[in-house]
């Protein structure tokens, strides 16, 4: 809270890191893109500068862009057509392992993400930041355990969820899925419902892994409306707010 | 000479003391941790991926079963980031509801926890006591949603209803009858903000019950003073938040320094611990027990003085009434594509924060503009704060163990997600 800085924190971050970060702000909250060379350095003068002072890494998630601003249905062009009944496509639980979208998705070029929320408390704000990974066949990004050691179980998380490989972590195990699992399950190209399934068998006497047998099943499709009709109604809310 | 190796121990997952599932691997040397390796992950349910195959509002309840000892503060974060991104606000009743809930549901986890926590280390009747107060709360629960924990309370926007005007009561029974049935009626007449006043006028006396049983008891002190000494850079260098953050002397709480809800408005203090271990923890959860209270003194204060509506008038995410829904036309389609479709989130990525009774629980949401989300991070304190256990331990003896996984409050709920 002690001496907070007159400039804002993208004003300080350009003029210090220059073209190193692509800088953007949005509803109050600063985010900084930057590559998977720069990460350390970066995150190191991020810590320990006194205009800076991020000193706790809150959070560090990984997130997969395939499929980003995909829809099931299609809403914009129906009156012409009519509208599909929006069963088909490749969200989220619609596919199991044998069907799974296997498109590197045109639109957009990378795939994987790691995303990283820093907080300062001697300045009371907080940074966001994303960092891209080349090559989708294999991701691989610096790790962070040598700048903040509370990295490490959310590195291992990403890792097992997403596949990103952070390299230079000590222990870069497996932590949230199960022993002996196989694939990153919050990749958007591994289905809802799993791989295997896990049951007691009276007969061998143990616990045995068969291929799932539920179906995959979305209720609602996926669909994306342009926000203007929730600005018309942020209005019409207005409105009625002046009758009561 | 007789070579001599360190052996190792499972601790768990099926434990008393291990709180839910935690496997423990411990190296030990005679009694004397030399490596702890914990592993988690045996609740994992895959809350995250499960909230990006449905729209927005059918997730709430799965926050609930995240941290399912502090419900409501789960639903508050995933409800923060998605008005976050829709760019609106709750009314203002419904910010002092969500206030006054949040922190009733500190104080049912800091029950939890001291009666938990007390039974570990060998004080088997605080949470006796403890449950007794976390009844009377748990009614509030339910009668403001239906359920006693699961609440799906809280919704973009606002809340789902506004507060009742009565509180139920018990009935006669072979257990309850007679002039005893009168007593424990006699809170219970009113609304439930009355039965909240009366509440809260008497809880304090019930936090000195608890505090007479630990704060100068010999056994306890021995078993948490010096006990996981936490100094406040480690606490940093590993993410640590909330209570585990205040007992090593950091004055950080996001109710006061990023308000949100109605905090801004409330008149409370922050404790803060001096020495970080886990007597001082202790302190500062007791503490915040009685700030609590306070804090829902003055809320219950407020919403008896000032009715209003309890969500937004916006219906495309909120949906209308009954009746308009029966009398009008616009109203019933609102209501039609609210509960097949849900709404659409305008594209943009948030991370809402609240300071949930375990620490700072998060919620990372990118959408690209569909009815679902298209990422949900749910940043959890207890999976931050037990990444920390091989440090603190290596020393330790293995009693200690239990004191610090008491100490951190831990819930695999929201550790495994």
């Amino acid at each position: 809270m002690t001496d907070t800085p007159k400039t804002s924190l993208a004003e300080q971050l350009a003029a210090r890191f220059g073209d190193t970060l692509a800088i953007s702000t949005s509803r109050n909250e600063t985010v900084a893109e930057l590559g998977a060379a720069d990460l350390v350095a970066v995150a190191t003068a991020l810590r320990d500068e006194p205009a800076f002072r991020f000193s706790e890494l809150i959070d560090l998630c990984g997130i997969d862009y395939l499929g980003y601003g995909q829809t099931e249905w299609d809403t914009e062009t129906v009156s012409g057509t009519g509208f599909s009944r929006g069963v088909e496509g490749q969200a989220q639980g619609r596919f199991d392992w044998a069907g799974r979208p296997r498109g590197n998705g045109e639109n957009q070029p990378r795939r994987y993400a790691a995303v990283i929320q820093l907080l300062s408390i001697q300045h009371n704000r907080r940074l966001r930041l994303r960092v891209f990974c080349e090559d989708d066949s294999l991701p691989m990004i610096p790790s962070l355990t040598l700048v903040w050691p509370g990295v490490n179980w959310f590195e291992r998380e990403t890792f097992d969820l997403y596949g990103i490989i952070f390299d230079g972590h000590p222990d870069l195990r497996r932590i949230l899925t199960d022993y002996g699992f196989v694939g990153h399950p919050f990749r958007k190209d591994f289905p809802l419902i799993g791989n295997v399934e896990v049951r007691y068998d009276p007969e061998q006497k143990r616990v045995i892994y068969e291929p799932v047998s539920i179906e995959p099943r979305v209720l609602v499709p996926r669909t994306i409306r342009d926000d203007a009709d929730l600005v018309q109604a942020r209005a019409e809310a207005a409105d009625k707010w002046r009758e009561n | 000479m007789q070579e001599i190796r360190n052996y190792t121990m499972n601790f768990g997952p099926q434990h008393p003391a291990a709180h839910g599932v935690l496997r423990l691997v411990m190296e030990m040397d005679g009694e004397t941790i030399v490596r702890a390796d914990p592993h988690v992950g045996l609740l994992h349910r895959g809350t995250e991926k499960l909230a990006e195959s449905k729209p927005f509002n059918q997730s709430i309840g799965y926050m609930d079963r995240l941290d399912y000892v502090s419900m409501m503060c789960n639903e508050h974060a995933y409800v923060k980031a998605i008005e976050n991104l829709l760019g609106i606000e709750a009314p203002e009743r419904a910010q002092y509801i969500r206030t006054m809930f949040d922190e009733i549901t500190r104080i049912l986890n800091h029950l939890m926890w001291i009666g938990s926590n007390a039974l570990d280390l060998g004080a088997m009747a605080v949470i006796l006591y403890a449950f007794r107060e976390r009844e009377e709360l748990m009614d509030v629960y339910e009668a403001v949603s239906g359920a006693r924990m699961h609440a799906t309370y809280y919704r973009p926007g606002g809340v789902y209803r506004d507060l009742p005007e009565q509180m139920s009561k018990y009935r006669e029974s072979p257990w309850h009858k007679g002039a005893d049935l009168k007593r424990i009626n006699s809170w219970r007449e009113g609304s439930m903000l009355d039965f909240l006043e009366a509440f809260t006028a008497d809880f304090p006396t019930k936090v000195d019950e608890y505090e007479e049983l630990l704060t100068t008891n010999r056994i306890w002190k021995q078993r948490t003073v010096g006990i996981g000494v936490v100094s406040p850079e480690l606490a940093q260098q590993w993410g640590m938040t909330g209570a585990m953050l205040r007992g090593s002397g950091v004055e950080w709480d996001l109710r006061k320094k990023q308000p949100y809800a109605k905090y801004a408005e409330m008149d409370f203090d922050i404790p803060v611990g001096v020495n970080g271990d886990c007597y001082d923890r202790y302190l500062v959860r007791v503490e915040e027990m009685r700030q609590s209270n306070r804090i829902i003194r003055q809320c219950v204060q407020w919403l008896k003085a000032n009715p209003g509506p309890v969500m937004v008038k916006n219906f495309k995410v909120a949906p209308p009434s009954r009746v308009e829904m029966k009398e009008d036309m616009e109203a019933m389609i609102h209501h039609f594509k609210l509960f097949t479709e849900g709404y659409c989130v305008p594209a943009g990525e948030t991370y809402a924060a609240v300071e949930a009774p375990k620490g700072e629980f998060g919620c990372y949401l990118v959408s690209d503009g569909a009815n679902k989300p298209f990422r949900v991070h749910l940043r959890a304190p207890g999976f931050a704060h037990l990444s920390s256990m091989d440090t603190i331990v290596r020393g330790h003896m293995l009693a200690d163990v239990v004191a610090m996984i008491g100490t951190y409050d831990l819930v695999f709920g929201e550790v495994d997600r």
